[in-house]
């Protein structure tokens, strides 16, 4: 048996109430891969950020080739070994290659920089894990993938045995990523030992040699990689019973909207690929997946701020091109954005003008805002909403986020709503508000608006939504029937696992 | 320490931190005129004996005041929607030069009272014409405005000198360069006999309380105010952004230019590339020192001016010298900086 590279050991972690991590330990062999898989939230980035240094744990410690760590210090981290690729690259742009390389490296007392040395190490290195990148080059000027490549690179320049990989496949192209996994495999070939936090099935399984399922900050199964398969751990990932709680049965009427092979590229990425999805009267449609695979995308569609490339829309049985907010507005198309603080009210505005700002054209005559109807507005959705601590000439900003969240949604529902939008509608919120939150669009749904429900928390889909989709790397999935759905079946979706439309029956395992 | 957001902002907060960011700012320049060696309280009675001690002082405090409001309000309006124009000297000279050429060339002899206007709105066209080029070049290309409209300033006064130099080069004035002057009819009447002070004023005024009303009680009052404070709910709230800009910036460069014709027009007759003494600077000092309240311009205008004609004369007078006017109203903007942080958040231990 080969030496122990890296041992965590009963590690726990509370933010405010929210036990992050919970007694997790973990053992790292020289030379092996382990994936630490879970849904968001379950804690994976907590634990890499105690292990790094970043946050200190409330108790258990890191032991790295024998050696506690002092906790919280990233540089005793990194000098026994450790180097963290981040999600988002700490890399400057305008630096070339070796200069964001040796960045760090170098003491800024010293006079002179060892350039010639530092590209030595650098060109070594390179050669040996078969990284290449040009040395010369701006960061700036490279794709992704190569970035990705230097990040790596610059881990290792600073000796390290341990590499911790968060979501390295996240910005990555299906090639760019093969082609990591392969260097990665050869990495660990040649004695490095390492860690990626992946919530992707595939990769996982193909890479690994050991998988350890987070779940609500527990570790709740560690396998084998050649002991295990994809619908087993679909299932740990997701792990506890879903359950629909009761409630009224849908009635689904007309299809008020239905999108087809809708695809959207933006900034050089493709955001959605030839999607479909379809919504009715008295229904709620539930999409899941894990954030940043499509859903701004789709939200901001639907929400008249951008435009889709291509695809076709028909709405309450007409065709009609890209949305404008005025549109949706006129059109009866309420919004709730999944980021309240930065896309759903402006801080510093009154309660009154944040509730009227996206109707100025109703609440003014000839380009003078009708105060006094915008305070009553404001005054209405304050008694019928139950918005506490809120008067209409007062900041926004003031009110707590639930608070915040119905006033939102008393400015959309307090006007006839043919079609509620709610992104992320509960993300964040206290218990209490949560409830509210539901009620309304139940609400909503039984006075027969068609809804979509965009969200992460599976929970909430599960109460919410009549029929569920996931979107996963802009695509989305076919829809299942909740009354069907069980937590393998959704973890597959989850995972990208659907294979081919129009049969539930695809998602039995 | 720790920083808390205050939950409203009474009236107080409002007056407060301008009157104790200039108290602020006289006493740590009481400090330097103490360093000169001169006696505090004196010199600065001397400085306010010269900007409201005589007839003549006021009248030359309020003339100075004029282009200071216009300009205020230019940088106001465009701060509030978050559009960093501080190309005003830049639109403030393209508008002198504007009246000084329509006037002369075309206008000679046609009676005050249609001349004044049309030159009044050629000036401000003219002002929000350079300033509609670096807002195209940030909606079309995101370039930073910061950079394009200060460095629009230098071509813009060098385009001038090069005008007064040549075509428009007043050949009576002895090889100076100086435009030729505008017709008399263009002249705006004098407010009070026998000093420089014209009716300028009363529209500037009249500008800033409009400017006031627009603000705060109209759609597109609203709308630029939710685009500087958060362009990307506002975005989703379907404020059209390019639009709302466009029109801030028509508003914000025909303030400058109307400065540029209003001071050609009630002050000088002719360009001269000393024709602004930086008003187009310092209206953003104005600007901020008002809070970017366009009431407040007017009084914060009323100071900056006071301090600059009253610190002639208290130079004069004490052999100290001028730059110490250009210190104190540093300080001012940067105590009123601090001020209006204090009137944001309070101080939590």
């Amino acid at each position: 048996m080969s030496e122990t590279a890296l041992e965590l050991t009963g590690v726990s972690k509370k933010f405010g109430n929210n036990l992050a991590n919970d007694d997790i330990s973990l053992t790292l062999k020289k030379g092996e891969i382990i994936a630490l898989l879970g849904e968001n939230g379950a804690g994976k980035t907590t634990l890499m950020n105690i292990l790094f240094g970043h946050y200190v744990p409330d108790s258990g410690h890191v032991t790295v080739m024998g050696k506690k760590l002092p906790p919280g210090k990233p540089r005793a981290a990194i000098a026994a070994g450790i180097g963290m690729v981040h999600q988002h690259f700490s890399l400057a742009p305008n630096l070339t290659v070796l200069e964001n390389v040796m960045t760090g490296t170098q003491s800024i007392w010293s006079l002179f920089s060892n350039i010639t040395a530092a590209r030595q190490k650098l060109m070594t290195i390179s050669k040996r894990f078969g990284l290449l990148v040009d040395p010369d080059a701006r960061l700036g000027d490279l794709s992704v993938g190569e970035q990705q490549r230097v990040e790596i690179l610059k881990a290792l320049f600073n000796d390290a045995q341990i590499l911790v990989l968060d979501e390295p496949t996240a910005v990555l192209t299906n090639i760019e990523a093969e082609r990591m996994f392969s260097t990665l495999k050869d990495m660990a070939r040649q004695g490095l030992s390492l860690i990626f936090i992946s919530h992707k099935l595939d990769e996982v399984m193909a890479t690994a040699d050991r998988i350890m399922v987070l779940r609500g900050g527990k570790s709740v199964a560690e396998r084998e990689t050649s002991a295990t398969n994809k619908a087993e751990l679909a299932e740990l990932m997701v792990g506890r019973e879903v359950k629909r709680p009761v409630r009224d049965a849908s009635m689904p009427g007309n299809c008020v909207l239905n999108a087809s092979d809708w695809s959207m590229r933006a900034d050089g990425v493709d955001r959605l690929k030839s999607v479909n999805f379809h919504m009715n009267e008295g229904e709620v449609l539930g999409i899941i997946g894990v954030s940043g695979n499509g859903q701004s995308a789709l939200a901001q569609l639907l929400s008249g701020i951008s435009k889709r490339s291509s695809g076709t829309l028909e709405l309450f049985g007409e065709q009609v091109g890209n949305l404008t907010v005025s549109d949706t507005v006129k059109a009866g198309i309420a919004r709730i954005p999944e980021d309240r603080n930065h896309e759903g009210v402006i801080g510093d505005m009154a309660i009154w003008e944040n509730a009227i700002l996206e109707r100025l054209s109703e609440y003014s005559k000839n380009g003078l805002v009708d105060r006094k109807a915008g305070m009553a507005f404001a005054d209405d959705i304050i008694a019928n909403f139950d918005v506490r601590g809120a008067t209409p000439t007062r900041r926004i900003a003031m009110l707590s986020g639930g608070n915040m969240q119905k006033l939102i949604l008393g400015r959309n529902l307090m006007k006839p709503t043919k079609i509620l939008l709610a992104s992320q509608p509960a993300r964040g919120l206290d218990e209490g508000a949560v409830a509210a939150v539901h009620e309304r669009i139940l609400d909503a749904r039984r006075n027969g608006a068609a809804v979509l429900l965009i969200s992460e928390d599976l929970d909430e889909v599960m109460a919410l939504a009549d029929r569920i989709q996931a979107i996963v790397g802009g695509r989305l999935s076919p829809p299942v029937d909740v009354k069907t759905a069980n937590a393998r079946m959704l973890g597959l979706m989850m995972a990208g696992e659907w294979n081919t439309p129009n049969s539930e029956s695809n998602y039995a395992v | 320490m720790r920083f808390e957001r205050r939950e409203q902002r009474t009236l107080f907060l409002v007056i407060a931190p301008p009157i104790i960011a200039i108290f602020a700012a006289l006493f740590l320049s009481g400090l330097l005129i103490a360093l000169a060696g001169a006696p505090i309280f004196e010199a600065y009675g001397n400085l306010i004996k010269g900007a409201f001690g005589s007839r003549l002082a006021i009248t030359e405090t309020l003339t100075r005041t004029v282009p200071l409001i216009l300009t205020g309000l230019a940088a106001a309006t465009a701060f509030r929607a978050k559009l960093w124009n501080i190309g005003g000297e830049g639109q403030l000279y393209i508008g002198a030069i504007a009246v000084a050429a329509i006037s002369s060339q075309f206008l000679t002899g046609v009676p005050g009272i249609i001349q004044i206007p049309i030159l009044l709105i050629g000036g401000a066209v003219s002002g929000m014409m350079l300033l509609l080029i670096p807002l195209w070049l940030r909606l079309r290309f995101s370039v930073d405005e910061v950079v394009t409209t200060l460095l629009l300033n230098f071509v813009a006064i060098l385009f001038v000198s090069m005008l007064i130099d040549t075509v428009l080069k007043d050949p009576l004035a002895f090889g100076w360069p100086q435009s030729v002057p505008v017709d008399d009819e263009a002249m705006l009447p004098r407010l009070v006999s026998r000093s420089r002070l014209h009716i300028g004023l009363i529209i500037a005024i009249v500008l800033a309380v409009v400017t006031y009303f627009i603000q705060s009680r109209t759609v597109f009052g609203i709308r630029s105010r939710a685009v500087g404070l958060n362009a990307t709910a506002a975005n989703f709230a379907g404020v059209p952004l390019g639009r709302t800009l466009t029109i801030v910036a028509v508003v914000s460069g025909g303030f400058a230019g109307l400065a540029g014709a209003v001071e050609v027009m009630g002050v000088q007759s002719y360009v001269t590339t000393e024709l602004s003494p930086g008003y187009g600077y310092s209206g953003i000092v104005v600007a901020m020192l008002a809070n970017l309240n366009p009431i407040g311009v007017i009084f914060a205008a009323l100071f900056i001016a006071a301090m600059f004609v009253g610190a002639d004369s208290m130079s004069r007078a004490m052999e100290i010298p001028t730059y110490i006017a250009d210190v104190t109203v540093a300080l001012s903007l940067l105590c009123m900086l601090v001020a209006v942080f204090f009137t944001q958040y309070r101080i939590r231990k």
